[in-house]
């Protein structure tokens, strides 16, 4: 049993935020009502999901300074989990939208950039599945992570910020911390990020414990065939 | 690759032959710039892919990996400024020419063309690697250059209206950053692609 408290703390965060998102006191504001209970949601989703893809980015770095097999493991189940939470993140925002905004996917440059986001992680992961060779595959999606987290960061935080958009934060409407986070709000939407990224963790966790099982398995079944 | 272009274009003229009416300038604009697309895709695609394996190793013994994605990258533009002027003389030509600002809409393709290039190369270099190249740079490539894309669309529809320039120069620092962006990240990777 190692290092079982920061499941533990993980599936208790989870709880407290399922708990308190949906109970717990919030302000009230027009136009978003109860939806701002959303916030526990899509919101520390999609921050959970950039962290996640800012970690698997750190990892590609430290294979090619280094070159060990295990960076690229982890770099590569890090994007798999973030890409499982990009895909919960544009679920829930869809359910906000659609109550919100009148429709499920309004035009929207956040949207569509999301969108566009998605598909880059997806080709990240088709390129990794064309390699035969570990060693080959592990140097060349690591190159294509690094350049996929400079252009990834650009389309969702940068370039909606500088049209039109419905999100908070863009076009002449402010950020979030401005206006309606008061400390009802911040008790369960911090709590909430952290929870969901030691969830991406422990997902990504469990896939590198599989594949680190398997490479050694295969490497037993060819020192066995040799002798 | 000019032939390319010329035929795609002509092949757009005869489609739209029916109803010339209905072709505004946002059709055109949006028309142009996909068909351009398509030309920088399938232009840099041969640039890794057409190199021999031993001329490869006899670049690798020659000169450092930075000197060759520059040259790549200096290079390709070129070769992708002299197709769109090129496809943007013929298809103005043909399709008739509603451009009110001729300057900016040629700052806007020299921009686009730097940017296509630089990162189309890059791509191009991680593809090679691969088996199935042509599908795999089709896949990468488009997600990455969307963006660059819609800034350039945005910025010829500018300059299609003869919109002043002080609207124009947040779209055009855009550009800008992206290809510097794209330009300094290929230095610092191509290194290690080029290893394996």
């Amino acid at each position: 049993m190692r290092k079982t408290w920061w499941k533990i703390l993980c599936i208790v965060l989870i709880f407290y935020v399922i708990i308190m998102g949906l109970i717990g006191p919030v302000p009230r504001l027009a136009i978003i009502n109860e939806s701002i209970r959303n916030t526990y949601f899509h919101v520390a989703l999609w921050l959970a999901m950039t962290f996640l893809l800012f970690v698997s980015m750190v990892f590609s770095v430290r294979y090619l300074n280094k070159g060990r097999i295990g960076d690229d493991d982890i770099a590569s189940e890090l994007a798999k989990s973030a890409i499982f939470f990009g895909i919960l993140g544009c679920l829930t925002g869809s359910l906000w939208a659609n109550y919100t905004w009148g429709d499920p996917w309004p035009n929207d440059p956040k949207l569509n950039g999301a969108a566009v986001g998605i598909l880059i992680y997806l080709a990240y992961l088709l390129l990794r599945s064309s390699f035969e060779d570990d060693q080959r595959r592990a140097r060349i999606s690591s190159v294509y992570n690094i350049f996929a987290f400079a252009v990834f960061i650009p389309i969702i935080y940068i370039l909606p910020r500088l049209t039109d958009s419905l999100h908070p934060g863009s076009g002449g409407n402010s950020t979030f911390g401005s206006y309606d986070f008061d400390n009802n709000i911040r008790k369960v939407f911090y709590p909430a990020v952290i929870g969901y990224i030691l969830l991406g963790l422990w997902l990504a966790e469990l896939r590198i414990r599989i594949k680190v099982i398997n490479r050694v398995r295969e490497e037993a079944l060819i020192t066995d065939s040799n002798v | 690759m000019l032939l390319y272009v010329v035929s795609t274009v002509f092949v757009c003229y005869l489609s739209f032959n029916l109803r010339r009416n209905q072709l505004t300038p946002i059709v055109w604009n949006t028309l142009f710039w996909i068909i351009l697309l398509f030309t920088a895709v399938n232009a840099i695609a041969k640039s890794f892919s057409q190199e021999r394996h031993g001329r490869l190793l006899y670049y690798y013994n020659l000169c450092s990996p930075q000197s060759i994605i520059i040259s790549k990258i200096v290079y390709n533009s070129f070769i992708m400024i002299l197709l769109s002027v090129m496809g943007f003389v013929f298809y103005a030509f043909v399709m008739g020419n509603p451009v009110g600002d001729m300057k900016l809409f040629l700052i806007c393709i020299l921009l686009a063309s730097l940017g296509f290039a630089s990162v189309l190369t890059l791509i191009a270099g991680i593809a090679s690697k691969a088996d199935n190249s042509a599908t795999l740079m089709a896949v990468l490539s488009f997600p990455v250059i969307l963006p660059m894309l819609l800034m350039t669309i945005k910025l010829s529809k500018n300059a299609l209206d003869g919109l002043d320039w002080s609207v124009s120069t947040d779209e055009i620092s855009t550009l800008l950053s992206i290809d510097l962006i794209v330009i300094t990240l290929s230095y610092l990777l191509f290194p290690y692609l080029w290893r394996s």
